[in-house]
């Protein structure tokens, strides 16, 4: 009986655990293709134009990325690299940390692990969730971070949106605000659709900037865990062999 | 004259291979919970090989150390497949420890004659858990960093000499570059210390011969088999019976080891936690601090005890003595017999929910404090003390099974 009880309160704990707060919108889904050497391009492009010149990615260097993602060296040099960095050099900003701070009250964060400290769903949600704020210092917000001390860096590709929150009761009797949906005051230069596909390539290249040994840990991991299968039947079949003097 | 004849003249070579390998005489019927001690040793000697070479790129610095770690996974050659071993290591070492232990709660390793080798498991256990404490610091994320302001900050509840305490463990007012300092030199002395207990542990283990699933001992009863006249009748030589037979055990664990390692190195945050991939930031603290997951029972049991006389040392000292049942477990179990295939339904029950407590206290010391939570894990750590406190009358009144004359299956 009190087995079975214990039991039960096994299987409840991960609901008990869930209680964190929650997102004032639905979070939509995101695919990682780290294999989509397109889309990883494309989100290398919009992050050294768009991201690069606030945030640094100071663990990285510019010539991994040109092997990984398949871009030959000269075209880094002369499309992504702006200053006279060298192309086997850290992709630091040329921001200065003390502007920095004072411009947005806090200096932007290093965005090499960002694809590690953050689930890709989120940073694709937060890229996508700008709005405008008169309120905020930056005349920016967003619905994912709320407060952000971020503008919105890639407004000139979004365009210009409110957002309109409703008051809703949730599962526990509570009422909480949530995003109803977002208004387009002025269009950017793509469509939103086109824009989404550009931040699911953007999210992608930080989840491989967050850990470049991503790309072939699983191609090496297979045949490590093959060769380990392989001598297993033949460890097994040893062990057998000398076994037979003791049955 | 061979080079061996050479060498024994010189050297207890040959003699040594014979009394702990081709002729250390270890009962037949080793199941799967035996495999678990050959693995921690193989684990012990995976760490030091891949920590050496991570430290030949990784600086003790609070203003280089997290970039060195980023240097190691990127610039590195090899190096990222260096640090998940290692990471991954660290944490299936426990996992091994903890199998190996409850494998001695099974089968009742710890009674007389072993009391000595538990003993030397027990400080063993201790000296990985410091060594896993001083390494976590090491990576100065947010949790390294977080993590260990909070357990130095546990020695600072002793009454009198706690603020002088803790503030000595740190070298500083706050975790600092001198405490990374002093724990990077710690998290690379102790592992050498550990071969040392592991040699004490094992040479206790052979003078009076390995337990048993039966808990029979094999050395009391006839003698003589195909091998040895000499030996137990139901021994078997260590070599090459059971060596093949670890090897084959070796080899499911690093299937188990290399799919972490190269499919899932976070292990879904228990292994590598989130919050580390952010540099350690004083001025800023986490939501939520957790210590990585094998040591989460005991700092369930920390938050689990409430503070009362004005101060917060009971959940310490209870912490403190949730470890320390375990070195006095021999001299708790007055059961006539060793193995849980012979003790009563009163001493399975038992174990059962002590494993079962266990396991929930180490969720619950993952999860933020909640007044039902705080709750639960009260009533479990009732339940693991209750265990081992209340082992010297369940288990005397326990009804056994007769124990068979020789080992069984």
């Amino acid at each position: 009986m009190r087995l079975k009880f214990v039991a039960v309160l096994l299987v409840l704990l991960p609901a008990i655990g869930l209680a964190a707060s929650v997102p004032k919108m639905k979070m939509d889904h995101v695919e990682i293709a780290l294999n989509n050497k397109t889309s990883l391009q494309n989100g290398a492009k919009l992050f050294v134009n768009y991201c690069l010149s606030c945030h640094s990615a100071q663990y990285m260097r510019y010539n991994r990325m040109a092997v990984d993602l398949g871009i030959p060296e000269d075209v880094v040099k002369k499309n992504m690299i702006f200053t006279d960095t060298k192309i086997g050099d850290l992709m630091e900003t040329t921001m200065n940390v003390k502007d920095a701070t004072t411009w947005f009250g806090v200096a932007p964060p290093d965005l090499s692990l960002i694809g590690r400290l953050r689930d890709p769903e989120w940073l694709y949600n937060y890229l996508r969730s700008f709005y405008l704020d008169e309120s905020s210092p930056s005349g920016w917000n967003n619905v994912v971070f709320e407060n952000v001390a971020m503008p919105h860096a890639l407004y000139e590709l979004q365009g210009q949106r409110r957002a309109v929150f409703k008051t809703v009761t949730d599962a526990d009797g509570q009422t909480v605000e949530r995003l109803d949906h977002f208004e387009l005051i002025k269009p950017g230069k793509m469509t939103l659709e086109e824009y989404d596909d550009a931040m699911k390539d953007l999210t992608n290249f930080l989840v491989y900037l967050g850990e470049p040994a991503k790309m072939v840990r699983t191609k090496y991991g297979i045949w490590v865990i093959v060769f380990l299968l392989v001598f297993g039947a033949l460890a097994f079949a040893l062990k057998k062999e000398y076994w037979r003097d003791v049955h | 004259m061979s080079f061996i004849d050479w060498l024994d003249e010189r050297f207890p070579a040959t003699k040594v291979w014979k009394e702990h390998f081709s002729e250390y005489y270890a009962p037949k019927n080793f199941n799967f919970w035996y495999f678990f001690g050959s693995l921690a040793l193989v684990v012990l000697i995976l760490q030091i090989v891949t920590g050496i070479l991570l430290a030949m790129n990784y600086k003790p610095d609070a203003e280089l150390a997290f970039a060195s770690v980023e240097y190691i996974m990127r610039d590195v050659w090899g190096g990222w497949f260096v640090r998940y071993m290692h990471s991954t290591g660290a944490s299936m070492f426990f996992v091994v420890i903890y199998l190996h232990m409850f494998r001695g709660l099974l089968y009742g390793s710890y009674r007389n004659p072993r009391e000595l080798i538990w003993i030397f498991g027990m400080v063993l256990y201790l000296a990985m858990m410091a060594t896993a404490f001083f390494g976590y610091l090491l990576p100065w994320g947010q949790m390294s960093f977080w993590g260990a302001q909070v357990i130095v900050n546990l020695f600072e509840t002793l009454p009198f000499i706690g603020g002088a305490l803790s503030e000595w463990i740190r070298g500083d007012y706050v975790i600092s570059d001198i405490t990374l300092n002093r724990f990077y030199a710690f998290h690379y002395l102790i592992p050498f210390i550990l071969v040392g207990l592991v040699f004490l542990h094992i040479v206790s283990l052979h003078k009076v011969g390995s337990n048993n699933p039966d808990g029979i001992e094999i050395k009391k009863g006839p003698k003589g088999n195909k091998w040895s006249k000499d030996a137990p009748a139901d021994s078997i030589p260590f070599h090459p019976y059971y060596t093949v037979k670890d090897l084959m055990g070796l080899v499911v664990f690093l299937i188990v080891f290399f799919t972490i390692v190269f499919f899932m190195p976070e292990m879904g945050g228990y292994f590598l936690e989130q919050p580390n991939f952010e540099p350690a930031n004083p001025l800023k603290t986490p939501d939520h601090i957790a210590p990585v997951w094998y040591f989460t029972p005991y700092y369930a049991i920390l938050r689990a005890v409430p503070s009362f006389a004005g101060t917060q040392v009971w959940g310490v000292l209870a912490m403190g003595a949730s470890i320390a049942m375990f070195f006095i477990l021999p001299w708790l179990d007055r059961s006539p017999v060793k193995s849980v295939r012979y003790k009563g339904p009163i001493f399975k029950f038992c174990l059962t929910i002590f494993a079962i407590s266990f396991v929930v206290l180490g969720y619950l010391g993952t999860q933020p404090p909640t007044p039902g939570l705080t709750l639960l894990a009260q009533v479990f750590t009732i339940i693991y003390f209750a265990f081992f406190l209340l082992m010297p009358i369940y288990s005397k009144m326990d009804k056994t099974k007769p124990v068979p004359e020789r080992l069984t299956k």
